[in-house]
């Protein structure tokens, strides 16, 4: 069973926001990285890029597929985690201590498009 | 099976030769080279006798698994018999000693088949024309976009920028788009995998420079709405695109041109039987409605008036793809397969393929989880075993059926399910050949109950066990000097 936490804001193509002041915090989501498996490579995108909501900001290589990052918020990356350079299965180990993006958020609003934990656990278990 | 993993220098002994060249009939010698092109220090060849080279190549081929081997059920791939008429139609004299830049009243016999080819392949599609340049099925996917790209600018129609390329496709489909300068769109799918038009009629505008469609779809299924959704298309002033990777179970029955595809492509090496992966060659021919046939690639071969076939290059056409011809020795092949089949046979491919297919789907479904329960095309997706309290993934059957002498389906795409399995088992295959695939998947099925460790360490019987697919993926040695160093 995938792993949600509260106060997580999660979108449907599975990543989460963690809002913190004016930034946000973005990764992917436990159900995501189990059902992608050993993650080999994550292609994110550069210090200063802008990520609008709904498109794509980088990429998640797995043993099994690669997938699109979709931004769920829009804002200005001011940092990314370059840990996942060297270690990308960080996010297997836990999907939601390893960030993959931090964006100042320009339109703090667009949060409530996005899921709590309990509707996201919902969504997940209606997937199919 | 026996391990072999020799390179062939490591069998060279100094002296050894296995050959002896013929006098050079041009008499010719290094001397007439510029200094520059001359060799200095003898080729670094490996020295071996003929039994060595001989020995060498048949251990390698040995630990190779291929159509020729046994069952190769690859869903989405169409691993069909390659027949071995092709391969000596396509080794005649008057095919391979020929050169691409021969001038064209040398090679009139070589020009008609590709004419002759390009007349069949539009006859079975129902489209006006094709290009049988492209050296790929991602190739071809390209040059059908740089088609439709091309078309909407000789109209002036500049704004037209974006393709709608529904979530199940295969990924080379967004892949090509993106290379080609266009943005995806992505279009939802229902459950079935099918395409859901209350999601596209939204997207429909006059940025819309086409839409990329497999049918049948990922999952095996006939997009039944075909026709309406081409009217759509249409009516907002874009094009179709007909992915052929599933193009095996309408052959000769169904045109895609009839269901009002603007362009296609066909993989030559998926339903006209030409071999298959390991790199090697493919062909990716595309096919046009009329109005598309002047953005073409160039060159193309026409009937002149007189009598004799010509290369014709265009201004409208979307450029070159390729230096020459294609891959011409798959062309041979694939026309050959076209003629020994004729007209009445190839009607007959389509429905054993999809006969094949639903048997399968059938005699499984009660110990795999088949999530579209319906009648499939050419191929089906099963998602994992149906007992789920095992424990045992996909990946785990996928292992244990290589012990079984089974080449592995398909698995974990499409991604609609989690535990995706895709079997496609083709035209060619027995009944005998299936009823053997079948029960060992049962036994795989029983397996998993009885002795799930069984599963989890497979496979046991190959030249190397389960491989640690993360570090070779994080990781990779490519090279034989590297692999020295690892050791």
């Amino acid at each position: 069973m995938a792993k949600t936490i509260e106060g997580l804001y999660y979108s449907e193509s599975h990543e989460w926001v963690r809002v913190e002041g004016e930034y946000g915090y973005v990764g992917i989501t436990d159900h995501a990285q189990q059902a992608m498996g050993n993650i080999v490579y994550v292609d994110m995108p550069e210090e200063g890029d802008e990520v609008e909501k709904d498109s794509d900001f980088g990429a998640v290589e797995s043993v099994k597929a690669a997938s699109d990052l979709i931004a769920p918020i829009s804002g200005e990356v001011v940092e990314v985690n370059e840990a996942l350079a060297d270690a990308p299965e960080l996010i297997n180990k836990d999907a939601y201590e390893n960030w993959i993006i931090k964006v100042k958020l320009s339109d703090a609003s667009e949060l409530e498009d996005l899921m709590n934990a309990e509707d996201y656990a919902a969504f997940c278990e209606n997937e199919h | 099976m026996k391990y072999y993993d020799k390179l062939i220098f490591e069998l060279s002994k100094p002296g050894r030769c296995g050959y002896s060249l013929p006098v050079s009939p041009w008499n010719t010698t290094a001397d007439a080279l510029p200094e520059g092109l001359r060799r200095t220090a003898a080729a670094e060849l490996p020295e071996v006798s003929e039994l060595d080279v001989v020995r060498h190549y048949t251990n390698l081929s040995n630990m190779n698994f291929g159509v020729d081997t046994g069952f190769y059920p690859l869903g989405s791939c169409t691993m069909k018999y390659n027949p071995k008429i092709n391969e000596e139609m396509a080794s005649l004299a008057c095919f391979k000693d020929i050169h691409p830049l021969q001038p064209e009243s040398t090679v009139q016999g070589v020009l008609e088949l590709y004419y002759n080819l390009e007349r069949s392949l539009s006859a079975i599609t129902g489209m006006a024309n094709f290009t049988l340049n492209p050296f790929a099925g991602a190739q071809g996917e390209l040059t059908g976009l740089m088609v439709i790209r091309r078309y909407h600018e000789l109209r002036g129609d500049m704004k037209r920028t974006k393709i709608i390329v529904p979530d199940s496709a295969h990924g080379t489909n967004p892949a090509s788009a993106a290379v080609c300068g266009l943005d995806v769109v992505e279009v939802k799918s229902k459950p079935d995998g099918r395409i859901d038009i209350e999601s596209l009629r939204p997207l429909l505008d006059d940025t819309i420079a086409g839409i990329m469609m497999t049918n049948p779809n990922t999952l095996g299924l006939f997009e039944s709405e075909i026709k309406e959704i081409a009217k759509l298309v249409h009516d907002c002033g874009g094009l179709l695109y007909y992915d052929g990777a599933n193009f095996n179970p309408l052959l000769g029955m169904v045109r895609p041109g009839d269901m009002g595809f603007d362009v296609l492509h066909l993989n030559l090496h998926k339903t006209f039987s030409t071999p298959h992966g390991g790199g090697g060659p493919g062909a990716g021919p595309v096919g046009v409605a009329a109005h598309l046939a002047d953005c073409l690639p160039n060159p193309r071969v026409v009937l002149g008036a007189d009598g004799k076939y010509q290369l014709l290059t265009s201004e409208t056409s979307c450029g070159r793809v390729s230096g020459f011809m294609g891959n011409f020795g798959v062309l041979i092949r694939a026309y050959t397969y076209i003629l020994s089949l004729g007209k009445e046979n190839i009607r007959m491919a389509g429905p054993l393929a999809v006969l094949n297919a639903n048997y399968i789907k059938e005699s499984l479904k009660d110990c795999y989880k088949l999530p579209i329960d319906m009648t499939c095309m050419h191929e089906f997706v099963f998602d994992g075993l149906l007992d789920k309290s095992t424990g045992i993934t996909t990946l785990d059957v996928a292992k244990r059926l290589l012990d079984y002498g089974f080449h592995a389906p398909t698995i974990y795409f499409p991604l609609l399910f989690h535990q995706a399995i895709m079997i496609e088992p083709t035209e060619t295959e027995s009944k005998e050949t299936l009823d053997g695939f079948i029960e060992v998947m049962r036994r795989i099925a029983e397996e998993a109950i009885a002795n799930p460790e069984e599963l989890h360490s497979a496979p046991h019987n190959t030249p190397v066990r389960r491989l640690d697919e993360t570090t070779a993926a994080k990781n990779p040695i490519l090279t034989y000097r590297e692999s020295l160093c690892k050791k």
